[in-house]
């Protein structure tokens, strides 16, 4: 599962994309990503909001994650 | 990155943002009347000196979401024309980074749709923008 950055998420990752490492549990819903994303980068808990878009779109929390989905990490957007 | 609406909507992702032709994007014959929003970069962020400006985008979702906005506006408002454009990349101060504007018979619809346009772009697109200070570069809104 590989995972778009964008500002500061891209900042607190060090990269503008993240996989998990092989072996680790893959999330299956995006509050699980949200929840390992916080677990694996503390960072992300200080966040004014997390959002997760999969194909282009905002997903709800409870949304399932398939093999092949584009999914990217919101940080608070901030354009205009 | 630029996508025509039915023809009477553009919605697009520059590199440098050109405002002079708004007015005549946005004129019909059915208008009798255009409202324009240009958001430019300030250089004060609470009274400390900014530097420039980045924009980055995530851009084929900004896209998708600046095209909801715009018919979601479209479906508002009885708008002739619809135009909502953002730069990305590094900005100087008094640079326009994004424009938004719409035509309509009667103003009211035009005044209105604008205001809708600018203030959901800044809640929904997915572009980020980081202030760059003196001594430290900070994105906006990131935290609390």
């Amino acid at each position: 599962m590989e995972l778009l950055m964008f500002g500061v998420a891209k900042d607190i990752v060090g990269q503008s994309s993240f996989r998990f490492d092989e072996g680790d549990i893959i999330p299956k819903s995006v509050s699980e990503l949200k929840d390992k994303l916080k677990a694996t980068f503390p960072e992300f808990k200080k966040l004014s909001s997390l959002a997760v878009a999969v194909n282009n779109e905002y997903a709800e929390e409870n949304e399932v994650l398939k093999e092949g989905d584009e999914i990217a990490i919101i940080p608070p957007v901030s354009g205009g | 990155m630029k996508k025509n609406l039915k023809g009477n909507t553009v919605v697009e992702i520059v590199d440098v943002l050109n405002t002079s032709d708004v007015f005549k994007e946005l004129s019909h014959p059915h208008s009798g009347g255009s409202c324009v929003f240009v958001g430019t970069v300030r250089g004060f962020t609470k009274n400390e000196q900014v530097l420039s400006l980045e924009f980055e985008a995530y851009k084929a979702m900004a896209i998708i979401e600046m095209e909801k906005i715009a018919r979601e506006a479209s479906e508002k408002w009885a708008l002739n024309q619809v135009i909502v454009r953002h730069a990305v990349g590094t900005k100087q101060i008094e640079d326009p980074v994004v424009v938004v504007g719409a035509s309509s018979a009667h103003r009211d619809d035009c005044f209105e749709a604008c205001r809708y346009l600018i203030d959901i772009l800044k809640e929904r697109v997915p572009i980020w923008k980081k202030e760059r200070f003196k001594n430290k570069s900070v994105w906006v809104s990131a935290h609390p």
